[in-house]
C-alpha cells in the first residue's frame, strides 16, 4: 500500500505543481478566458455543464466501444485468413496497407453517404481506424510460431484445427493485446473524428467531438478544455480496461506482464 | 485397452530378438539442387539399440534424425521404421528437441497431457493418471502446476522427456536434448535417461556433440564426417546396463572416449585447434 502511494507521489506532485503554475500564470498575466482559462475555471465549467458533458461522454463511449468491438471481431477474422498462407498474405497485404494509409478524413464524406448521419457512420469510422493495428499484430503472432513447436505438433499428426486452437491462437495472444492497446487509444480519436462529419447536430445531443466544435464556435474555451480532459479520461479508461484484460490472460506465463523482482 | 497393451507387449518381446527397427539403405538427402547433406547412408538399428550420432557441425546428423522422424523427405534411397515409411510410423515415435519446446501458457501437467490430447481417444482421467505417473518417473511431482518459466533448464528438459514418453513410443528421437545444460545437470540427466529406459525399453536415436555423453548412453556410437555426411565409424560400446556414474572413470570407458574422439578428429582433419 505504502509502495503504491510512493509510486504515485512523484507524478502526482508534478501534476499539482503544473496546475498551480498554470492558475497563477493566468491570474498574473490577466489572460482572457477565451484564450486560456485557468484550471479552476475549467473545473467550474465542467461542473456546471456536467449533464451535457455526461451525455456527450456516453455517446462517444458508445461509438468508440462499438467500433472497437467490431474491429476486434473483424480484425481477428481477417488475421486468420491472412495467416492461412504466404500466398494469401501477398495477395491481401496491399489492401490492408491501403486501409492504414488512406486518410480517413478524405473518405469520411463517402462513409457519410453510405451510412447516413449519426451512430452507424461514426462506428464505421472507428472500425476502420482501429482495424489495422489489430490485424498487423495478430497476424504476426499467428505466423511467428517456432518451427520446433510446429514439428512437435506434426509428430503427433495434429490436424490443422488443433494447430490453430492449441498452438497458433495462444501464441498470438500477446501480439493480439499489443494491437488492442494501440487501437483502444485510437478508438476515441476515431469517434471524435467521426463526429466532426457525422454527428447528429441537435444542440447538446452530439458526442465529445461535436460538443468540442460547438464549444469552440461559442468561444466557451473553458468548457472546451473540460471536454478535452473528458476525451483523455475516456481514452484512458479504454486503454486500462485492455491492460487489465491483458494482465488477466497473460500474468501466469508471459514475460511482458509478469511480476519482476525489481518491483 | 488391456488387450491392445498385452498385444503390444508381446510384439515388443518378439522384436526384442534382433529384428531391426530402423533400416536405411543407400539414403541420400539434399535440399533442392544444393550439395548432398547425406550421402549413401546405410544403417540398421535393432530394437534394443541406443544409437548416438556424433560429428562436426553441419555433418547432417540432425538431418538424419529429421528424416527418421518424417519431418523431412528423403531424396533417394530407402528408409523404413518398423517396415513402414517414416511419415506413417509417427505413432511409434516421439521427438525430443534441442530446447524443451514446452508451451509457455500451459502448466507442467497440461504440457505433459498435450500429445495425448492431440492423439485423442483418452478420457480426462486416463490422461491425468498417465501424466501423474510420468511426473513421478521424472521426479517432478512437486511442480505439477507450475508454468515452464518457473523451472530450471534441467527441469524443463525432464518435462519434455516425460511429455515424449506419454504416448508410449517404441522409438525416441533426441536432437541434442542436453546441449544447453551445464555438465553436472547433463551427467545427472544422462543417468536419469538410462534409468527410465531400463523401465520402458524404447529404442533411442540420440544426436550429441559430447563424446563422453555418447559413450555413456549408447550401445553404438556412429561418427559422421563433414564432407557429404557419410558414416565414418560405427563403434560398439560393450558395457552392460544399468550403467552408473562410476562408469565414467572406468579405464575402458576412457579408452572408448579416446577412440571416439580420435575418429571425430579424423572426420575433419583440416581443422586443428
Amino acid at each position: 500500500m505504502i509502495k503504491n502511494i510512493k509510486r504515485f507521489l512523484w507524478p502526482g506532485s508534478v501534476f499539482v505543481l503544473v496546475l498551480i503554475l498554470w492558475q497563477l500564470a493566468t491570474m498574473v498575466f490577466h489572460v482572457p478566458v477565451y484564450l486560456l482559462p485557468g484550471p479552476l475555471k475549467v473545473i467550474q465549467s465542467g461542473f456546471e455543464k456536467r449533464e451535457n458533458m455526461l451525455i456527450s461522454i456516453r455517446i462517444s463511449a458508445l461509438e468508440a466501444g462499438l467500433g472497437f468491438l467490431c474491429s476486434v471481431i473483424g480484425g481477428v477474422f481477417i488475421s486468420l485468413i491472412l495467416a492461412l498462407s504466404p500466398l494469401v498474405r501477398r495477395c491481401m497485404m496491399p489492401y490492408t496497407i491501403l486501409l492504414q494509409t488512406v486518410p480517413i478524413i478524405a473518405v469520411a464524406p463517402l462513409i457519410l453517404m453510405w451510412f447516413g448521419n449519426g451512430l452507424p457512420s461514426v462506428v464505421f469510422i472507428v472500425f476502420i481506424i482501429c482495424l489495422f493495428p489489430i490485424i498487423a499484430n495478430t497476424t504476426q503472432g499467428l505466423i511467428s510460431v517456432e518451427q520446433s513447436l510446429l514439428d512437435l505438433f506434426r509428430m503427433s499428426n495434429a490436424s490443422g484445427g488443433q494447430v490453430l486452437l492449441k498452438l497458433r491462437f495462444p501464441h498470438a495472444i500477446p501480439n493480439f493485446f499489443t494491437g488492442l492497446r494501440i487501437s483502444s487509444g485510437l478508438s476515441v480519436i476515431g469517434a471524435f473524428t467521426g463526429e466532426w462529419f457525422a454527428s447528429s447536430n441537435a444542440v447538446g445531443q452530439g458526442g465529445l467531438g461535436y460538443s468540442i466544435i460547438y464549444a469552440n464556435s461559442q468561444l466557451q474555451t473553458d468548457y472546451l478544455f473540460a471536454l478535452v480532459v473528458a476525451c483523455s479520461v475516456l481514452g484512458s479508461c479504454f486503454f486500462f480496461t485492455v491492460v487489465w484484460f491483458e494482465w488477466f490472460f497473460l500474468h501466469n506465463w508471459h514475460a511482458s506482464v509478469m511480476k519482476t523482482e525489481t518491483e | 485397452m488391456s488387450t491392445t497393451e498385452t498385444i503390444s507387449q508381446i510384439d515388443r518381446a518378439v522384436e526384442q530378438d534382433s529384428k531391426p527397427l530402423i533400416v536405411a539403405s543407400g539414403l541420400n538427402k539434399s535440399y533442392g539442387k544444393g550439395p548432398a547433406i547425406l550421402k549413401d547412408i546405410s544403417l540398421s538399428i535393432a530394437t534394443n539399440d541406443f544409437i548416438s550420432l556424433i560429428g562436426p557441425s553441419g555433418c547432417g546428423k540432425s538431418t538424419l534424425l529429421k528424416l527418421v522422424a518424417g519431418l523431412s523427405q528423403i531424396t533417394s534411397g530407402t528408409l523404413t521404421i518398423d517396415g513402414k515409411p517414416p511419415a506413417k510410423a509417427r505413432d511409434l515415435m516421439s521427438f525430443i528437441f534441442q530446447d524443451a519446446t514446452l508451451l509457455p501458457w500451459r502448466t507442467v501437467l497440461q504440457n505433459i497431457k498435450l500429445l495425448l490430447e492431440l492423439q485423442g481417444g483418452f478420457s480426462p482421467e486416463q490422461m491425468q493418471t498417465t501424466a501423474m505417473k510420468l511426473l513421478e518417473l521424472v521426479h517432478l511431482k512437486h511442480v505439477v502446476n507450475h508454468y515452464p518459466r518457473e523451472l530450471s533448464g534441467g527441469m524443463k528438459m525432464r518435462v519434455s522427456i516425460a511429455r515424449a514418453l506419454a504416448t508410449q513410443p517404441k522409438l525416441l528421437l533426441m536432437d541434442e536434448p542436453f546441449g544447453a545444460l551445464d555438465e553436472m545437470t547433463r551427467d545427472y540427466l544422462n543417468e536419469e535417461l538410462l534409468r527410465i529406459r531400463s523401465e520402458q525399453k524404447w529404442t533411442a536415436m540420440f544426436v550429441t556433440h559430447s563424446v563422453a555423453e555418447a559413450v555413456f548412453l549408447s550401445t553404438r556410437v556412429i561418427v559422421m564426417s563433414r564432407d557429404h555426411g557419410r558414416i565414418l565409424n560405427d563403434i560398439s560400446i560393450p558395457f552392460p546396463y544399468p550403467r552408473v556414474s562410476s562408469l565414467r572413470s572406468d579405464p575402458l570407458f576412457l579408452q572408448l572416449v579416446g577412440r571416439v574422439s580420435q575418429a571425430l578428429r579424423e572426420s575433419h582433419p583440416e581443422e586443428h585447434p
